[in-house]
C-alpha cells in the first residue's frame, strides 16, 4: 500500500550501553572473537576445535610451540638445537630492540623451534615457525636451525615436516638472511636425495623468500584452509599493476588451484593426514597395512 | 649520450671547461695547451676520488647504469657460435631471461642471465630484466640439458627482482624459484655465477646457486632494494639512501662475508665506460673459474658447493635465552657516524666466530 512506500522511522532495538565493570567481569582470555566471522567463541570451546571458528572455520594464529601441540602425539616432541640464537651482523638500527622484544613476547629464542617426535607413532623431524616473531622473518639462527633438522633428519633417515609462517626475508639480516634461502635448500636436496620424505604445510601467512624455498620444496607441499600464500605481497603486486587484487587472490585454495599445492588440509585433520602419509613413506612399508579414515 | 649521475656533475662541468679551452685554442689560434693540461690531470685525480670512495647508494647508480652491458652483450663477446634456446616448454618464452648454449674457451657451455633493454621500447619487451616462472623454468631446463651433454653452466645476474605481478603468483613465482634453488644445489656440473649489476633479491638467487659467484665492482645484492627495504622499514622509499647504507649490498661488503668468491674490477666510473674492456676482465675470471672448477670431480664439487652455502649467517649459542641489548646499539645514531676500523674488526671477528663455530660441529 501507499503506505508501504513511506516507512515510517522505527526504532526496532535498543541500545544498552554495559555497565562499566562488564569488561572486568569477563576474564582476558576465556572468549574470543573470530576474524572471520566475527563469533564470539569461549576459549575452551576454540581450545576443542583447534583454534578453528566451530561456525566458519576460520584458522586462528598458532605460536610454534602450541602447534607441536596439536601435531604431535603428546608428550614426544624433543626440543633440539633450541640455545641457536640471531646476533646482529650488519649492527642494523633497531634490530636488537626489536630481537628482544619478540623474545619476550613469544618465549622463544628465535622464529623457529626444531625438534623431533612422533605423530601416530611415527617418528619425524620437524620444524615449526611462529609467526609473532619479527612476522615470521627468516634470518640466519632460522635458517641455521632449519638447515640443522634437516641434517639431522637425513642422518637419523627420519621423514621431516616444516611448518611455515613468515613474512619472508628478515631485512635487518640482509644479504645473511637471504643466502638461508640456498642453505636450507642444499641441505633439503641432500634429503631428497636419500630418498627421505619432506613435507612443507604452509599456514597463514608464507610470503616472500620462504615461499621461494623450503615452503614450496616438499614432496609434498599442502597448505591450511584460508592461508595467504604467495611470493610478492598483495600490496608490493597492487603497487605494480596499479589494481586492486581480486577477492580470494593468493589464498591456499587459489593457490591448490593453481596447481601448486597437493592438498588444503584442516586442522583438526592436519595430524591424520600427516600420520597417514607417513605410514605411506615407511621405509619397507607395513606389513599388516593400516586402516585409514580415508 | 652519455648519460650522466648525479655525483658525477663536478666531472661533467670541468670536462665542458676542457672542451671550450679546446675549442678556444683552434678558433682563436690563441695556445692554450697548458691550461688544458692542468685541467685534465684535475678531472683525473677527481675522477679518482670520486670513484675510489663511492658510497652504496652511489654504487647502486651505477650498477642500474642504462649504458652497462647487458648479458647479451657478454655472450656476443665471450662465446663463439653462440645459439640462443627458448622456451620453458609449458607456458611460454620470458624474454627476461635469455639462455643458450655456445663456445668458450674451446668448449661449449651453456649461459643463462637475466636479461634488461637498452631503451623503454626493450625495457617493455625484456619486462626491465624482472623475470617471471616461465623464465626460471626455462633457465632450469637449460641447466638440466647442460647436465645432460657435461657442459659446465654460467649465470648473469642484473635484475632488480622476479616480477610482482598478477600472473607470477598464478604460475607459482616461489614454487619456480624454489625449485632452482633446491636443483641447482645438486646440478653435477660446475656453476659459476656473476652478478653484473643489480642482484635484487629471489629473483636474483633463482639464477646464482653455484660453485664461484662473482661480483662486479660496483653491483649491488642483497635481500630487497633499497628503496623496498626503506619503505618497509621506515615507511619512506626516500630514505633508500639509509637502507642502502644499513644493509650492506656492495660488493665489497659480501666479499668480507664470505658470500662472494671475487671481486671483478671495473673500469674507471663502471663497466659502462669501458665495455670492452669490461668484458675482458669477465673473460678471463671465468676462464680461471672454470679451468679450476673442471678439475674437480662431481664429488667434491658438490660437497664444496655444499660447504659454500652451508657456513652463511651469523648466530650464536652462547648460554643465556634473550637478547642483550648491547649499550651501542640501543642507540640508532650509530647509524650516521662513519664506520670505525675498531667495528670493522669486530664484525671480522664475529664472523671469524661464526666460521669456527660451524666448523667445530
Amino acid at each position: 500500500m501507499l503506505k508501504d512506500l513511506f516507512p515510517q522511522k522505527k526504532r526496532k532495538y535498543a541500545t544498552i550501553t554495559p555497565h562499566p565493570s562488564a569488561r572486568e567481569r569477563v576474564p582476558e582470555g576465556i572468549v574470543d572473537k573470530c576474524k572471520g566471522c566475527g563469533e564470539i567463541i569461549l576459549a575452551l570451546e576454540l581450545e576443542k576445535h583447534a583454534k578453528t571458528c566451530p561456525r566458519c572455520g576460520y584458522h586462528f594464529s598458532l605460536g610454534a610451540m602450541e602447534r607441536v601441540g596439536y601435531t604431535l602425539d603428546e608428550g614426544s616432541f624433543v626440543e633440539l638445537f633450541g640455545q641457536v640464537r640471531s646476533t646482529d651482523p650488519l649492527s642494523f638500527p633497531e634490530y636488537p630492540g626489536k630481537l628482544q622484544k619478540a623474545q619476550q613476547l613469544t618465549g622463544l629464542t628465535e622464529g623457529v623451534v626444531t625438534g623431533y617426535g612422533t605423530i601416530e607413532g611415527q617418528p619425524v623431524a620437524i620444524g615449526v615457525m611462529d609467526g609473532r616473531f619479527i612476522m615470521g622473518s627468516m634470518g640466519s639462527a632460522v635458517g641455521e636451525k632449519l638447515t640443522r633438522i634437516a641434517e639431522y633428519a637425513t642422518e637419523q633417515r627420519m621423514p621431516l615436516v616444516y611448518f611455515t609462517v613468515s613474512g619472508g626475508a628478515r631485512m635487518q639480516e640482509a644479504i645473511f638472511s637471504l643466502m638461508q634461502m640456498a642453505k636450507v635448500s642444499v641441505a633439503l636436496a641432500r634429503h631428497n636425495r636419500e630418498g627421505l620424505l619432506y613435507v612443507a604445510v604452509l599456514t597463514h601467512p608464507t610470503t616472500g623468500g620462504v615461499t621461494a624455498s623450503f615452503a614450496m620444496q616438499g614432496d609434498l607441499n599442502i597448505a591450511e584452509p584460508g592461508a595467504m600464500i604467495g611470493f610478492a605481497g598483495p600490496g608490493v603486486i597492487e603497487k605494480t599493476i596499479r589494481q586492486k587484487l581480486p577477492e580470494g587472490f593468493q589464498t591456499a585454495e587459489f593457490v591448490m588451484e593453481h596447481g601448486m599445492l597437493d592438498g588444503v588440509v584442516h586442522r583438526k585433520e592436519m595430524r591424520n593426514y600427516l600420520g597417514r602419509i607417513l605410514s605411506l613413506h615407511r621405509e619397507g612399508g607395513e606389513p599388516d597395512g593400516r586402516r585409514t579414515a580415508l | 649520450m652519455a648519460v650522466e649521475l648525479p655525483f658525477e656533475k663536478p666531472l661533467v662541468e670541468l670536462r665542458l671547461k676542457i672542451e671550450e679551452l679546446k675549442r678556444f685554442t683552434e678558433e682563436r689560434g690563441i695556445d692554450m695547451s697548458e691550461e688544458v693540461a692542468t685541467l685534465e690531470a684535475k678531472s683525473k685525480a677527481l675522477s679518482e676520488s670520486i670513484y675510489r670512495d663511492l658510497q652504496p647508494w652511489q654504487k647502486v647508480q651505477i650498477a642500474r647504469h642504462p649504458e652497462r652491458p647487458t648479458t647479451l652483450d657478454y655472450i656476443r663477446d665471450l662465446c663463439v657460435d653462440f645459439v640462443e634456446l627458448h622456451g620453458d616448454r609449458n607456458f611460454r618464452d620470458d624474454p627476461a631471461i635469455v639462455g643458450g648454449i655456445g663456445r668458450f674457451d674451446g668448449y661449449p657451455i651453456t649461459v643463462i642471465g637475466t636479461q634488461k633493454g637498452r631503451d623503454t621500447k626493450e625495457n617493455l619487451y625484456r619486462n626491465f630484466g624482472m623475470a617471471h616462472p616461465e623464465g626460471y623454468r626455462k633457465a632450469l631446463r637449460l641447466m638440466k640439458q647442460a647436465e645432460k651433454f657435461r657442459r659446465p653452466v654460467l649465470c648473469f645476474i642484473d635484475t632488480a627482482g622476479a616480477y610482482p605481478g598478477t600472473g607470477g603468483e598464478e604460475r607459482g613465482q616461489g614454487e619456480a624459484i624454489a625449485r632452482n634453488l633446491i636443483e641447482m644445489a645438486e646440478l653435477t656440473v660446475p656453476i659459476v655465477c656473476i652478478v653484473t649489476g643489480e642482484g635484487g633479491s629471489g629473483g636474483a638467487l633463482g639464477l646464482a646457486i653455484g660453485d664461484h659467484l662473482m661480483m662486479l665492482e660496483h653491483a649491488w645484492y642483497s635481500v630487497i632494494s633499497p628503496e623496498s627495504a626503506a619503505s618497509i622499514l621506515w615507511k619512506d622509499a626516500s630514505q633508500a639512501q639509509r637502507a642502502a647504507d644499513s644493509m650492506k649490498i656492495t660488493a665489497q661488503d659480501l666479499l668480507r662475508f664470505g658470500i662472494v668468491d671475487e671481486i671483478l674490477p671495473e673500469p674507471l666510473g663502471g663497466a659502462q665506460r669501458a665495455p670492452a674492456e669490461m668484458i675482458e676482465t669477465v673473460r678471463m675470471a671465468v676462464k680461471r673459474a672454470f679451468a679450476q672448477l673442471r678439475t674437480l670431480d662431481t664429488e667434491t664439487l658438490l660437497a664444496a658447493r655444499y660447504q659454500k652455502y652451508r657456513v652463511i649467517g651469523a648466530w650464536t649459542e652462547d648460554a643465556g635465552t634473550i637478547y642483550e641489548v648491547p649499550q651501542a646499539a640501543t642507540t640508532t645514531a650509530s647509524l650516521d657516524a662513519e664506520p670505525t676500523a675498531a667495528s670493522d674488526t669486530q664484525e671480522l671477528d664475529d664472523l671469524a666466530y661464526v666460521a669456527r663455530k660451524t666448523t667445530e660441529d
